[in-house]
C-alpha cells in the first residue's frame, strides 16, 4: 500500500516565555502546503478564555478545530459552574482532546498545541506542551513549537533572562520568531510590505491583551533594522 | 367498587397555576430594566453561591424565582442550548428568543402533563442588542406561556407593588447608577408600601453592557464597584429611614435546595 500524502494547510512556530507577572505567545503567519505557502496571514495564537492562550502546530484545519472546541469546553464550565477551571484543568482537557486525535495523527494529521496562561491562583505565567499522544508536559521559561522550533529555541536560549519585563520578552519572542523564519522555509518572516506582522498576546494578572499591529510593528521594526548592521541578531557573551 | 373522583381539567389546571403562583410568590424577587448601555439586572439574594442571575451566552443573560433546583435546571439546559447552538453553527445565530422558545415548550410540558407537579418558577430571559432599540427582554411563566416585555419588569413575591414603582420611575437611557437605585427603590417597597433598606450585600447586580469590548456582555457587578455605584445613586437626600428592615414583612425565602455545588 502506498502511503497517502495529504496536502493540507499546515501550521509552524509558536514561541511562548513567562515574565515577571504573566506569559507571552507569539506565532508567525505563514501556512504551507508542500512547497507552496497556502496562507500568508494565518493566525495561530487563540485566546482560549480569559487566561490563558493556545498556539497551534500541525494541520490547520484540525488543530483549528480542536481549539474551538476547546473555547466552547472553558466557557462551558465556566458558566455551568459559576467558576473557572484551574490552569491545570484546562492543560488535562486539553491533553485529553489531542489524545483524542491520535489515530488521524498516525495518519499525518497531527496537531501540537502549545498552551500557556496566567495561573490566577499561583500569580504567575506558566507553559505546558504536549506530544502527539497527548503526553503533557510543563515547560520552565520558554517553549517553541512547530517546524522552525529548534531555531526559535535556540534563540530563546541565548536571549532569555527570567527578569525580563513584558516589552523586552516580547521582543526576545519576535527575535525568536525571526531567527525561525530565518532558517526553516515554512515559517513566515515578518512581511513589511503588507504590513503581516506576528501574532503576538500577553496575558497577565489583567487577563489577555493581543498587541496591536502598530505595536507589534514598531517592535518588528526595531528588530529588522537592528539586523541590517547584524543579520544574525542578538550576541550573547561568550562567558 | 368506588366511582373515582372527579375533577374537571379547568379545575386541574387552575389547582395547579395556584400551586405555582404560591410557589413563585413566596420567594424574593428580581428585577430587570434597561438603561443607556444595556440590561440591567438586580435581585434580592442572600447567597454568594446560589445565584438568580446568570450568564447564558454572548448577549444573553437569564434571571428566575422560585424553586432553586428548578431554575437552575432549566439555566443549564439553556446554557448547553445556547453553546451547543454557537458551537454548531455561529455565535450570531444564538438568540434571546430562541431560547424563550425552547424555555416555553419545556415548561409548558411539565405543566400540561399529568404526572409531574408544575415547576414553581419565573424566568426571564433578556438579550442585549447594539442599540437599545434592540433589546429584548421576554418573561416566561410557570405555564409556559412567553411575554415580550419592554423596558422593565419585576417577577417574584410582591409584583405589583415593584412594578408600580418602576413604572413610575423608570425612564429610558438612564445612567447605571440612576437605573440600579429605581430597580432598589422598587425592590425595597415592602408588602405594606412602606420602604425598607437593602444594602449591598444582600443584592446580586449584572449588567449585559453593550458598550462591553469583549464579545461575552454580561459582567456582575459586586464588591467595591457595587458599594460605589449604590452610594454615588444615594445622595445625602436619602436619610436612613428603615432600618428595621422590615423583618415581620419579609416573607421567608424558598429555600434552596441542598446537594447543588
Amino acid at each position: 500500500m502506498q502511503p497517502v500524502t495529504i496536502e493540507a494547510p499546515h501550521g509552524t512556530t509558536i514561541v511562548t516565555a513567562t515574565f515577571d507577572g504573566g506569559v507571552v505567545m507569539a506565532g508567525d503567519r505563514r501556512a504551507t502546503m508542500g512547497n507552496l505557502i497556502a496562507q500568508r496571514d494565518i493566525e495561530k495564537v487563540f485566546p482560549a478564555d480569559d487566561y490563558s492562550v493556545v498556539g497551534i502546530a500541525g494541520t490547520a484545519g484540525l488543530a483549528v478545530e480542536m481549539i474551538r472546541l476547546f473555547q466552547v469546553e472553558l466557557e462551558h464550565y465556566e458558566k455551568i459552574e459559576g467558576t473557572t477551571l484551574s490552569l491545570e484543568g484546562k492543560a488535562n482537557r486539553l491533553s485529553q482532546m489531542i489524545r483524542g486525535n491520535l489515530g488521524m495523527a498516525m495518519q499525518g494529521l497531527a496537531v501540537v498545541p502549545l498552551f500557556a496562561g496566567y495561573d490566577v491562583d499561583g500569580g504567575t505565567g506558566r507553559i505546558f506542551s504536549y506530544d502527539i499522544t497527548g503526553g503533557r508536559s510543563e515547560e520552565h521559561g520558554f517553549h517553541s513549537v512547530g517546524s522552525g522550533s529548534l531555531f526559535a529555541r535556540g534563540a530563546l536560549k541565548k536571549l532569555y533572562r527570567p527578569r525580563l519585563n513584558a516589552d523586552d520578552i516580547v521582543t526576545v519572542c519576535i527575535q525568536a520568531l525571526y531567527d525561525a523564519a530565518d532558517d526553516d522555509s515554512a515559517t513566515g518572516g515578518p512581511d513589511l510590505t503588507r504590513r503581516i506582522f506576528p501574532v503576538v498576546t500577553l496575558v497577565t494578572e489583567d487577563g489577555i491583551r493581543r498587541l496591536s499591529s502598530e505595536e507589534v510593528g514598531e517592535i518588528v521594526r526595531a528588530v529588522v533594522d537592528a539586523r541590517m548592521d547584524d543579520p544574525n541578531g542578538p550576541t550573547a557573551p561568550l562567558t | 367498587m368506588t366511582t373515582p373522583f372527579y375533577v374537571s381539567p379547568q379545575q386541574a389546571m387552575a389547582d395547579r397555576a395556584d400551586y405555582a403562583r404560591k410557589g413563585i410568590a413566596r420567594g424574593r424577587s428580581v428585577v430587570v430594566l434597561t438603561y443607556a448601555d444595556g440590561i440591567l439586572f438586580v435581585a434580592e439574594n442572600y447567597s454568594r453561591a446560589l445565584h438568580k442571575i446568570s450568564e447564558i451566552y454572548d448577549r444573553i443573560a437569564f434571571a428566575a424565582v422560585g424553586k432553586y433546583n428548578e431554575f437552575e435546571n432549566l439555566r443549564i439546559g439553556g446554557v448547553r442550548y445556547a453553546d451547543i447552538r454557537g458551537y454548531s453553527y455561529a455565535r450570531n445565530d444564538v438568540t434571546a428568543r430562541g431560547l424563550a422558545n425552547v424555555y416555553a415548550q419545556t415548561l409548558g410540558t411539565i405543566f400540561s402533563s399529568g404526572g409531574e407537579k408544575p415547576y414553581e418558577v419565573e424566568l426571564i430571559v433578556a438579550e442585549v442588542g447594539s442599540a437599545p432599540e434592540d433589546d429584548q427582554i421576554y418573561r416566561l411563566t410557570y405555564d409556559g406561556s412567553v411575554a415580550d416585555e419592554h423596558n422593565y419588569v419585576a417577577m417574584g413575591g410582591n409584583v405589583e407593588q415593584i412594578t408600580e414603582q418602576l413604572k413610575r420611575h423608570h425612564r429610558e437611557g438612564l445612567t447605571l447608577e440612576a437605573a440600579l437605585k429605581v430597580a432598589v427603590d422598587a425592590l425595597s417597597r415592602d408588602g405594606v408600601g412602606e420602604k425598607r433598606s437593602i444594602t449591598a450585600s444582600q443584592l446580586e447586580v449584572a449588567t449585559l453592557d453593550r458598550t462591553r469590548p469583549q464579545q461575552r456582555k454580561f459582567k456582575r457587578l459586586v464588591g467595591g464597584r457595587l458599594t460605589r455605584l449604590l452610594g454615588e445613586a444615594e445622595p445625602a437626600a436619602e436619610p436612613a429611614e428603615a432600618d428595621a428592615e422590615g423583618a415581620a414583612e419579609t416573607a421567608p425565602e424558598a429555600t434552596p435546595e441542598t446537594g447543588e455545588e
